[in-house]
């Protein structure tokens, strides 16, 4: 009897370990957040096929993931402070802890051998090894003045020169974090650069970290190539006067538009898209919209803008041209449209629509739906590609 | 953005909300289905899915435990000046805020 349950494990052991992984390149892989389960699922491009579902993250409330230089690991940050490491090509979770109480995204170092998670609570960002996951360093934001609580921190990224960005939302500062030397952060603070800062970016070739301000017109811009210049405020002067319309959810400044010179930035409070000339940081124009755009993202070509909502318009997805910047199409692909994310040279553009239970995928030539798949209250949809982009 | 509101609006405003709150027994559990169903994936998109905070603060009850319910509907209805935390009044009634506003206080897991 024990001999025969031996042989059996013998045979099964080396199945369940391997059986399930593939061979095979990642490049064109992906996950999808479901948010509601605690799941993701690990999507292929290509053929448009769910390969996985992996479940057992946690609160993936506004979750993000970056991935391993080598496209093969997923770090997923949920929203209960989880950081978990997934295998996308085993479909396994190699890694997970909780490492916050409450957190906000992360991003990857330059070389890609650290993780950093943005913090609300404690405020602050905590770095770890991509490898493993154990602890690198631990940097607890700016104390409030009202009490023991720290700052809630936002827009984290990475940069060249394996720095770290990430601005403060109550205390109004954007920080350089330097670890080259990983067991002596360097940390530069800028103070004063604006009010509460929800948001912020870095431009595609890791010179400009962009803080979007809801406290106030304007956003704020840091010149990496000269940190010592400081930030500066760019647009200040739009919009001033107007009143401002309620956010019912806040922008995302992840998806950096940029089109030959041109930026294109979400407004805050008010139902336009933003025009920005890159050379001297002055506004171009100001396109009117649906509703308060959530993303802005540019096609790879930089041709189209996609645009998203925030409640109570989340059924719409607008698409403007970047040449004319007149509005193309507008339509409605069902509600709770949360995400978008292109294919890395463009052909396709894949967005999660929440209460249809589905990701719909929308030939970027034509704008027409060409195939749908099944997740379960889909959000953020993160593609490999997103490995060798600075920022993403 | 302000809103800049006297306290004989405010008592007025209370006193709507008191009033209304007898129509709280009229929601439908539709109805009641689907406010839930904002609070967890709409709220929750500065609140958190499981309202344990984010950018805006949790919506736990410890929390609340010195707010009354009509400070909290009123809350929801008009949103909180010099904050992200905008005004629900175009898209739930009174009674509706009154409701959610009891939910909370209790405790839920939406």
């Amino acid at each position: 009897m024990m001999r025969t349950l031996l042989v059996i494990l013998m045979f099964l052991s080396p199945l369940t370990a391997t059986a399930e992984c593939l061979t095979r390149g990642t490049g064109d892989l992906g996950i999808v957040i479901e948010r509601a389960s605690g799941s993701i699922k690990v999507l292929d491009t290509s053929r448009h096929e769910v390969l996985f579902r992996v479940e057992g993250l946690g609160d993936l409330s506004h979750a993000s993931a970056v991935y391993s230089r080598d496209g093969r690991y997923a770090f997923l940050f949920g929203r209960d402070g989880g950081l978990s490491k997934v295998d996308i090509l085993c479909g396994t979770i190699v890694k997970r802890l909780v490492q916050g109480g409450n957190s906000i995204g992360g991003a990857i170092s330059q070389d890609g051998s650290l993780v950093a998670v943005s913090n609300y609570e404690p405020g602050g960002v905590k770095i770890f090894s991509a490898e493993d996951l154990s602890p690198v360093a631990d940097i607890p934001a700016t104390p409030l003045e009202t009490g023991e609580k720290l700052s809630k921190t936002v827009g984290l990224v990475d940069a060249p020169g394996q720095r770290f960005a990430v601005s403060l939302y109550d205390t109004g500062e954007s920080w350089i974090i330097d670890m080259q030397d990983p067991k002596a952060p360097v940390i530069r603070r800028f103070t004063d650069i604006g009010r509460l800062p929800y948001d912020a970016l870095i431009t595609p070739d890791g010179r400009y970290y962009i803080t979007g301000l809801f406290g106030q017109d304007g956003l704020s811009l840091l010149d990496l190539w000269y940190p010592e210049k400081g930030p500066r405020l760019i647009l200040e002067n739009y919009g001033k006067g107007e009143e401002k319309l309620p956010v019912y959810k806040m922008p995302h400044l992840e998806g950096w538009a940029i089109a030959g010179h041109r930026a294109f930035l979400p407004a805050v409070g008010r139902h336009e898209v933003l025009v920005v000339d890159m050379s001297n940081w002055s506004q171009v124009a100001r396109i009117p919209v649906h509703g308060q755009p959530v993303f802005v993202m540019a096609r790879p070509d930089g041709r189209q803008i996609w645009i998203n909502y925030a409640f109570p318009d989340n059924d719409t997805i607008q698409v403007i041209d970047t040449e004319s910047l007149q509005i193309v199409k507008t339509f409605k692909p069902g509600k709770g449209a949360l995400h978008m994310e292109f294919t890395p040279r463009g052909e396709e553009v894949w967005i999660s629509i929440r209460d249809k239970d589905e990701i719909q995928v929308y030939d970027t030539q034509t704008l027409e739906q060409t195939h749908s798949l099944p997740a379960e209250k889909p959000s953020g949809i993160f593609f490999t590609s997103r490995a060798h982009r600075t920022g993403l | 953005m302000r809103l800049k509101r006297s306290l004989p609006n405010l008592l007025l405003i209370a006193f709507t909300i008191i009033v209304s709150g007898l129509a709280i027994a009229d929601i439908t559990p539709e109805r009641q289905a689907e406010l839930i169903y904002l609070l967890r994936h709409d709220c929750g998109s500065c609140h958190g899915m499981r309202l344990e905070g984010g950018l805006g603060p949790a919506l736990k009850p410890e929390r609340f435990r010195h707010w009354s319910t009509e400070t909290l509907a009123m809350t929801i209805l008009y949103g909180r000046s010099g904050t992200p935390m905008p005004p629900w009044g175009p898209f739930i009634t009174e009674p509706e805020a009154l409701w959610l506003a009891g939910q909370l206080k209790k405790g839920i897991q939406p």
